[in-house]
């Protein structure tokens, strides 16, 4: 299958600082690929640089990003303003950012096909209302002529997917689309996401859930300091990591599920990105570290069953994680 | 006086607490019961969690144990004393004897503090605890007990990061020793590599020091990796009770197989497509909570019953008390429409 996105040697900056520093990943149509990293990994800037929204400070300062064969980073303000709901759509962990409080949802939402489709005010209405249907908000005739606070977080989540998805975007980026909500309600919109992914949205979660990623998507590249340190299917990577970071984050993970495995910590604290540390980055916490790691990046390499690690010693880490399964190292 | 061993550290008896409201400015006022009868025991260096989602009420839990707030009714118990019957000077000894700790380390330390200052403060409050002489020694064992440099004892919070500030929370909360600590949220915010080292320190503290916690989080997978025993909350009330394990492996209440089947779990990518519940529509506001059971607009079992009459939180034939007149481990989904 062709790509739908292909991400290649991004590289963001902020003046001096590297926040990005060369990510690569691929989402096809009708899958969802999970960018998952903690705080400063550099997951967020690098959906926001695919959609061309980087903060004025920041600047993308090598690679590209391809959408449908154009090279979106050459397209301009305009092009991409085009492009953003049309054919690419993001949602963030805030619906309130994405809402005006002072109109009703249902005009936010009508106003997209006013302006894009060029309908009337009485046809946009009723789309509205009918995207508002589709993603499971009840009562919507009634509900599209609330204003944004008269809905719980879910709900207002749920306005946000519909706006995002009202014209049938190819690509929906989700950053952290369920962390301010409560768990009944998250598999609520978790559910739904699903849903659009299988009739054929292509899908990029941002997430530092591992559990959120397990339930959600197909792929998963994993971040530290601004790099892509592992990447493979979920299952590859969940069942046998090869990266001592992401053979870490599975053994710190609680799990409602398993009986009662220990969990253990990763040492140490993640990197400030003005000073990181010489060579691999995680190699002050990482437990496989040897002289080579302080001096010697690893690069993201191909590993045999197609997945990547960006490790010197990646082969070792698989072995291990095969024996001990997320017992950590 | 030395209590009876067996006499729990905290005992919550019917406990009702909640909060003034007024609907407009000038409108009729009301009162939210945030708390509406719980009853829970912690025992002396036990772990007890408390779950739930927000609205839930267990924060309102917290601020009654810490006596942030009175209760409406019923009773906080300490060492096998309500708290209501307690004079100033028995009150000033209980603060000592339960700790707080929050969410976010950083609006509860002082910016304008060293660490040591932070930790001593209370030493100073309640002389007694160390002497004068002692208190730059007792910091340093402090921090190192938490994990943390004693040679960064002159520096200020805002030069750690937050599962460092957090540790500061934790030695302070140590520095007047006490046998109960209150955790709201305490490990929420933080990233999850840094959350399994904090995790993994207060369960050392409870083996050393033998102190008991109130754990009180939304965190279905900490809860079981953390807790002796569980109590879930939902809209103020405990639907369900019991082991860590009980709770787990046998949930009988169909809110709790709710939560549990929503919970995401990094080994959610073995099975997916399995059994799923989820619930349709919004909780219910606290303000108005639905008659008879509180969970019935959401639940798919609910019968006329339900609607009517409160369930109890009484055992059911089953190996811990739950709050459901048909409290079953099978989940009965099979004739649910509202489960879609």
């Amino acid at each position: 299958m062709s790509a739908l996105l292909e991400v290649s040697g991004l590289a963001v900056a902020f003046g001096d600082l590297r926040a990005v520093r060369g990510v690569s990943l691929t989402v096809e149509k009708g899958r969802t690929l999970a960018v998952v990293g903690e705080s400063g990994s550099g997951k967020s800037v690098t959906s926001l640089a695919v959609l061309g929204l980087l903060p004025p400070q920041a600047r993308v300062v090598e690679g590209s990003v391809t959408f449908d064969g154009v090279n979106l980073l050459d397209l301009g303000d305009d092009g991409l303003r085009r492009l953003r709901g049309e054919e690419l759509a993001m949602i963030f962990q805030d619906p309130l950012s994405a809402l005006n409080p002072s109109l009703t949802v249902g005009y936010q939402i009508a106003e997209m096909f006013r302006r894009r489709r060029g309908m009337s005010r009485g046809a946009a209405n009723e789309r509205a209302v009918e995207a508002m249907a589709e993603v499971g908000i009840p009562d919507a005739a009634r509900r599209a002529g609330s204003h944004p606070h008269e809905f719980s977080g879910g709900m207002r989540q749920r306005v946000v997917i519909a706006m995002a998805l009202a014209l049938e975007p190819r690509l929906l980026i989700a950053d952290e689309p369920t962390t301010a909500l409560d768990v009944t309600v998250q598999a609520q919109i978790l559910r739904l996401l699903r849903e659009r992914q299988r009739a054929g949205l292509g899908m990029i979660i941002i997430s530092h859930d591992l559990g959120v990623v397990a339930r959600t998507a197909q792929t998963v590249v994993v971040m530290y300091a601004g790099r892509a340190v592992e990447s493979g299917t979920v299952a590859e990577v969940y069942s046998a990591p090869a990266h001592p970071y992401t053979l870490g984050l599975l053994a710190a993970s609680p799990s409602a599920r398993a009986g009662r495995r220990e969990i253990r910590p990763i040492d140490g604290n993640p990197p400030d990105l003005a000073s990181l540390p010489s060579g691999c980055a995680f190699h002050p916490r990482c437990p496989f570290a040897r002289q080579r790691c302080r001096t010697e990046t690893p690069p993201l390499r191909r590993l045999p069953s197609g997945r990547a690690s960006a490790c010197h010693f990646a082969e070792e880490v698989l072995s291990r994680a095969g024996t001990v399964q997320h017992a950590g190292a | 006086m030395p209590e009876p061993s067996n006499t729990p550290v905290l005992e919550l008896v019917d406990l009702v607490a909640g909060y003034r409201t007024r609907h407009g400015l000038l409108g009729r006022r009301g009162e939210v019961r945030a708390v509406a009868g719980v009853n829970l025991a912690v025992g002396a260096g036990e772990t007890v969690c408390l779950v739930g989602e927000s609205g839930c009420g267990k924060s309102t839990v917290a601020r009654a144990v810490v006596n942030l707030l009175t209760p409406i009714s019923g009773e906080v118990r300490f060492a096998g004393r309500s708290l209501a019957d307690l004079d100033r000077r028995e009150l000033r000894a209980m603060r000592r004897d339960v700790q707080l700790i929050f969410q976010d380390p950083y609006a509860s330390l002082n910016p304008r503090m060293t660490v040591r200052e932070l930790i001593s403060e209370a030493w100073r409050i309640h002389p007694g605890i160390v002497a004068r002489e002692r208190w730059d020694a007792e910091v340093g064992e402090l921090l190192e007990r938490v994990g943390l440099n004693p040679a960064h004892a002159a520096r200020y919070p805002h030069q750690f990061s937050g599962g460092q500030r957090q540790r500061i929370c934790i030695a302070r909360a140590l520095s007047v020793r006490p046998r109960l600590i209150v955790c709201d949220e305490a490990v929420s915010a933080l990233d999850v590599s840094i959350q399994a080292q904090i995790l993994a320190l207060l369960g050392r503290l409870r083996d050393e020091l033998g102190v008991a916690y109130l754990f009180i989080t939304h965190d279905l997978g900490v809860v079981r990796h953390f807790a002796d025993r569980v109590a879930v909350m939902h809209l103020g009330t405990i639907v369900e009770s019991g082991d860590t394990e009980q709770i787990y492996s046998a949930p009988a209440h169909p809110y709790t197989q709710a939560l549990l089947s929503a919970a995401p779990s990094v080994d959610d990518w073995r099975d997916r497509g399995g059994e799923e519940i989820v619930l349709s529509g919004d909780a219910p506001s606290p303000l108005r909570p639905p008659t008879g059971c509180r969970f019935h607009t959401r639940c798919w079992k609910a019968q006329d019953r339900c609607r009517g009459d409160e369930p109890a939180l009484v055992h059911r034939g089953t190996d811990h008390p739950v709050a459901c007149h048909y409290a079953s481990t099978e989940t009965g989904l099979e004739n649910a429409d509202v489960v879609r």
